[in-house]
């Protein structure tokens, strides 16, 4: 099998070129040695199997950031038939440099001028063949957002690929800096390249005036998200509702029948604890990819960075920057891939600070236990006031956990973010995107998720003799036993078990608290009316909202921090501070009260 | 023709860059976004009075805090 690897700057749409290519077969892989997962995918050019590799963008080589890093000890050990290099034509001035660097490792290498559509726009004109004879590397002109250019490349591609052989760099040169290189740089560029010396006045630059506005750019922002969240629920609603009837039906009719030959024990594992976890899960699967759908239209329009630049100053007194705001933000809906978006920050610490703060985050799971014990133990005049409070705790905890740990998490790194200019997503791959995002986030979640819900099934039925999920159960004992931790906050030996289910994941809480009160719908609200008063129940809320996100949010922690540590001092900080609140919360309350 | 920093420049207002008094990292960081001495950088706006700068430099554009911006020094032109 021959060996391709794709490099570039970042924002030269070298991940859209590597999706257009290789379409939906692209995989997350692991790679040995490296920290990080590649994306990788197999494909046939001409009569050999190639496979691809979308290594990290990088501005600049020997390597200071993370990622520089990967692309240096991914060159230095894996053999390459070809090195393909993407370029944004309409800044091949300053992309020149890490091309010229790349020169010197003397690997055979494509050069894939990119954004060919943007450079005419700009009237950025390169003379390809006079300057892929000077660099003495092969070049195409592509646009690989509207899938402009391709016969070329696999022509080209075809033709370098045909008696290749995979060659492994030794040792890597010492890299000329693009300081020396400046000179090298502009012979090239006069050479052929012709750049308008004063840009006219686009569409970007009278966009910003609105979007970056003195005093109108945050009102705005901030109404973008509004209509964001709400966009996301008012066609995700009805989607996940209908995902479960589809599941409950298909459990009633299909598997319940098929199952009645089994042990009783056995069946009520399967369907009950098995079928309805994932499900629940499941169910979530429309808002997610929504989610990512909304996400990946603000992303690729440039206007993420936007966000950046204007929530700056404020983040920056908690020793984050604008990134991590946006990442919060994303949190809002799940938690999970806001935590994978910390990749983009170039410093250790940084990403550490963002991941801590991200998981008190409400999320749409969460959300879904609020308005459950909203609706019942709060007026509707009181309900969007609690809900508010609530939204507004969440981000207190988020600021305050920031500002109490930027010292421990300090980090000088600069701020520095390319403000892209805006462009129309396209279609094909807004979702090529949420696919391959949900398709990972299936994949982690699944074995989390089932292995997390038979130990909870578990829990709450056995010993076989006691009733289930009651106090003789092993939930009902480990509830009791930790009745001292929770007594203090209000939250009673059955709401302990609920909360046990919710480490799992918040989706189960609901259901749960119907198992452990043993009734459905309309007798659950009485029972719960009957257990617990609004200062117990507005208790619960805040413990669910701090304690922990899921199961599949503390693996994410553990998997982007490649750091055990961290993510048991993550939650030990995060069920510390929800106890601590809490406390606080339902002691002045009853105080108030008596 | 006046020296100042970048941090100084009005909104429209374009700078030769003559003095980059920054570490290392962040050097090599700004010169790999086509920041160096002798381009021209413009200045296109800044978020209230201490916020960080949008500048651009050739074809990009790249914000960047104040505290950076103060030691990349310029010339005036416009």
């Amino acid at each position: 099998m021959k060996r391709v690897a794709l490099l570039g700057m970042p924002n030269t749409g070298k991940s859209t070129f590597f999706n257009r290519i290789t379409g939906a077969s692209a995989r997350v892989g692991n790679w040995p040695g490296m920290t990080v997962e590649l994306m990788t995918a197999k494909l046939l050019i001409g009569s050999s199997m190639v496979e691809f590799i979308d290594l990290p963008g990088i501005y600049d080589l020997p390597g200071l950031s993370e990622d520089e890093k990967v692309v240096e000890r991914f060159l230095e050990t894996m053999p390459l038939d070809l090195l393909i290099v993407v370029v944004n034509t309409t800044q091949i001035e300053r992309q020149l440099g890490l091309l010229l660097q790349l020169r010197q490792l003397q690997l055979p290498t494509l050069v894939v001028l990119n954004m060919a559509d943007e450079a005419q726009q700009f009237g950025v004109k390169v003379d390809i063949e006079r300057l892929s004879k000077s660099l003495g590397m092969s070049m195409v002109s592509i646009s690989a957002k509207y899938g402009q250019g391709y016969p070329a490349f696999y022509q080209e591609i075809q033709k370098l690929l045909a008696d290749s052989t995979a060659i492994t760099v030794q040792g890597l040169p010492h890299f000329l800096s693009h300081e020396e290189l400046a000179p090298q740089v502009d012979a090239l560029v006069k050479q052929s390249v012709e750049v308008p010396l004063q840009l006219s006045p686009t569409l970007t630059h009278k966009l910003d005036k609105i979007f970056l506005h003195h005093w109108l750019g945050l009102p705005i922002f901030f109404f973008i998200m509004y209509l964001l969240f709400q966009g996301i629920f008012l066609l995700g609603t009805p989607l996940q509702d209908g995902m479960e009837w589809i599941l409950s039906a298909f459990k009633e009719t299909y598997l319940a029948p098929l199952l009645t030959d089994l042990p009783k024990a056995l069946q009520g594992l399967l369907l009950d604890g098995i079928y309805d976890g994932v499900g629940t899960v499941a169910t979530f699967i429309p808002m997610i990819l929504l989610f990512f759908l909304f996400m990946t239209v603000v992303e690729d329009s440039g206007y993420l960075s936007r966000a950046a630049f204007l929530m700056d100053v404020l983040m920056s007194k908690m020793g984050l920057d604008g990134r991590s705001f946006v990442m919060i933000l994303m949190g809002f809906g799940c938690n999970v891939p806001a935590l994978m978006g910390t990749r983009v920050m170039q410093s250790h610490r940084l990403r550490l600070l963002s991941m801590l703060v991200i998981p008190f985050a409400l999320c749409s799971a969460r959300l879904q236990v609020f308005l459950f014990f909203i609706a019942i133990l709060f007026t509707a005049d009181q309900a969007p006031l609690v809900l508010l409070s609530l939204y507004l705790a969440s981000f207190a905890a988020a600021f305050g956990t920031a500002y109490l740990f930027k010292g421990k998490f300090s980090n000088n790194e600069p701020f520095i973010l390319e403000i892209p200019p805006y462009r129309l997503p396209t279609v094909r791959h807004m979702f090529l995107r949420s696919w391959m995002e949900l398709h990972h986030f299936i994949g982690r979640a699944s074995n989390f998720i089932v292995v997390g819900v038979i130990l909870v099934w578990v829990l709450t039925h056995f010993p076989p003799a006691a009733e289930p999920a009651s106090a003789e159960t092993l939930a009902g004992r480990l509830g009791n036993f930790l009745a001292p931790i929770f007594e203090p906050i209000g939250i009673e030996a059955q709401l302990v078990i609920a909360l046990m289910f919710g480490f799992v994941a918040k989706e189960i809480v609901v259901g749960a608290l119907a198992v452990i009160y043993g009734l459905n719908d309309s007798h659950l609200t009485q029972a719960i009316v009957q257990h617990v008063d609004w200062v117990q129940a507005y208790s619960f809320m805040l413990f669910t909202l701090l304690y922990s996100p899921c199961l599949s949010t503390v693996a994410t922690i553990r998997q982007e921090s490649q750091n055990l540590r961290f993510t048991i001092f993550s939650l030990l900080w995060s069920f510390g501070l929800a106890w601590v609140v809490c406390l606080v919360f339902y002691q002045s309350a009853r105080w108030l009260m008596r | 023709m006046s020296n100042t920093s970048l941090a100084q420049l009005k909104p429209g207002q374009i700078g030769i860059i003559t003095n980059l008094d920054i570490e290392e990292g962040l050097y090599r960081r700004l010169l790999a976004t086509g920041v160096r001495i002798g381009k021209p950088i413009e200045m296109l706006r800044s978020i209230f009075s201490h916020g960080p700068l949008h500048v651009r430099i050739g074809m990009t554009e790249i914000m960047l805090r104040r505290t950076e911006a103060q030691n990349i020094k310029v010339t005036i032109t416009s």
